[in-house]
């Protein structure tokens, strides 16, 4: 067993290429590790989140539906509302025209009956007049039998 | 087993198999010659009579060549490193480094920036220099004897087989214990440490006596485990390598064995660091 400057050597290589590992290798790649964990740990962190947020989404989502139900309801009864109204509305209408046609064609046929009733009760006169001269043989004087004649008229 | 080991054709052809052994046992010593001058060790008696003042080149070549493979293979993954997805290698290499990172986690309560680097360099460095006893055990030698064209030229291909490489790891880590400890506590908070435990400021001998053994026992405990553990794995793949052919399920046996040890080696040294540095930074 012979000691010798094998040693020093040793020892000064140790150093230079402790210093070395130290100084270009060592950095770069516990950098790169420690960043991929970083990278990894920010990954999982985005992921928990993101499923929080979809958590948070489909409970929202969920109040929504559930409010757009309510109000669709709302809506549908309103329609059915102004729907029944509208009917009834035109029901109505519908009625008060019926009504005032009834009414015009009434007092059309009123008045032609009138007319009619005008025409024949002339008629009557003249038939009664020319039906009393046949039997009289002789005129009658329209004005002189004025009276009459209007008094027979109106009793027809 | 007197008979002659033979390797390969061109391969130089050993007396006997303890021959073998120990030629494959001894490191390639550049120092200073007994003639004075600066040279290569020829014979392992030469290389221990060279001194302190000499230096492994086979060993301290391979540690520096495992070194850039694990520094330029990280480096060219982490100028291309993406938080996106990652690709084949780059996922490789984040495997380790998180393993690094939790490991460090687990058993350093205190903030050091410089730790991460330390213990990722460490593992990979080390476990790299397992990794070269799981190549079969003349195979670099081979190379090493062909490239040089010196049939005789020692080579040992596994530098954590090396006491002094494994000695500069523990070493290192034993300054910067002490730096961490000086920084963290003040010295004398650090050296308190050796002075006032566990008996109080009335038995500061005894003390001492405990404590510092202990204090100094780290590296030399830390060094010579991880060089006994590889060390004797090496032996015994350089003994099953001398049984001919019949050596291939044994050395696949071993091999499948020692991817464990080299692994766990590797990974024992880098958390003893960490524990280490974690003591330098607890006042308690």
């Amino acid at each position: 067993m012979d000691l010798n400057a094998t040693i020093i050597g040793q020892i000064i290589a140790f150093f230079m290429f402790v210093w070395f590992c130290q100084r270009f290798v060592w950095p770069p790649i516990t950098k790169a590790l420690e960043e991929r964990q970083k990278k990894i740990a920010d990954g999982l962190e985005a992921a928990s989140r993101a499923g929080h947020n979809l958590e948070m989404a489909q409970g929202r989502a969920a109040e929504m539906l559930k409010e757009a139900k309510v109000n669709s309801a709302g809506i549908i009864d309103q329609a059915n509302k102004r729907a029944s109204q509208i009917v009834d509305e035109a029901k109505e209408k519908a009625r008060e025209e019926g009504n005032r046609l009834i009414a015009g064609a009434q007092a059309e046929l009123d008045q032609q009956v009138n007319r009619a009733r005008e025409q024949l009760r002339l008629q009557v006169a003249g038939i009664v007049v020319a039906g009393a001269e046949k039997i009289l043989q002789a005129s009658v004087d329209e004005k002189t039998h004025a009276s009459l004649l209007d008094k027979l008229a109106a009793s027809l | 087993m007197a008979e002659v080991v033979e390797i390969a054709e061109e391969a130089p052809v050993y007396e006997n198999a303890s021959e073998y052994v120990r030629h494959h046992l001894s490191f390639l010593t550049y120092g200073k010659t007994e003639e004075g001058h600066l040279g290569f060790a020829h014979t392992a008696e030469e290389a221990t009579n060279m001194g302190f003042w000499s230096i492994h080149v086979d060993t301290m070549l391979m540690s520096v060549v495992l070194g850039l493979v694990f520094l330029g293979l990280f480096f060219s993954v982490s100028r291309k490193a993406t938080s996106g997805v990652p690709g084949g290698l780059q996922n490789a290499v984040e495997f380790v480094i998180e393993m690094v990172q939790n490991s460090i986690k687990n058993s350093f309560h205190g903030n050091c920036a410089y730790l991460g680097p330390l213990g990722l360099t460490i593992f990979c460095w080390i476990f790299l220099m397992n990794a070269m006893d799981l190549v079969p055990v003349d195979m670099i030698p081979l190379a090493a004897q062909a490239i040089t064209g010196d049939p005789h030229l020692f080579f040992k291909s596994v530098p954590s087989t090396d006491i002094n490489i494994t000695l500069g790891f523990s070493l290192s880590i034993f300054f910067l214990v002490i730096y961490y400890s000086i920084k963290n506590k003040g010295l004398g908070g650090f050296l308190g440490e050796f002075a006032f435990h566990p008996f109080g400021k009335w038995a500061i001998p005894l003390n001492l006596i405990l404590e510092l053994p202990g204090f100094l026992a780290k590296p030399v405990s830390l060094a010579l485990r991880l060089y006994g553990n590889l060390f004797a794995g090496e032996v015994i793949f350089l003994v099953i390598g001398m049984i001919g052919y019949y050596q291939l399920p044994f050395n696949f046996a071993w091999s499948v064995f020692h991817i464990l040890v080299i692994i766990l080696q590797a990974y024992l040294f880098m958390m003893l660091t960490i524990v280490y540095i974690n003591q330098a930074h607890n006042t308690h």
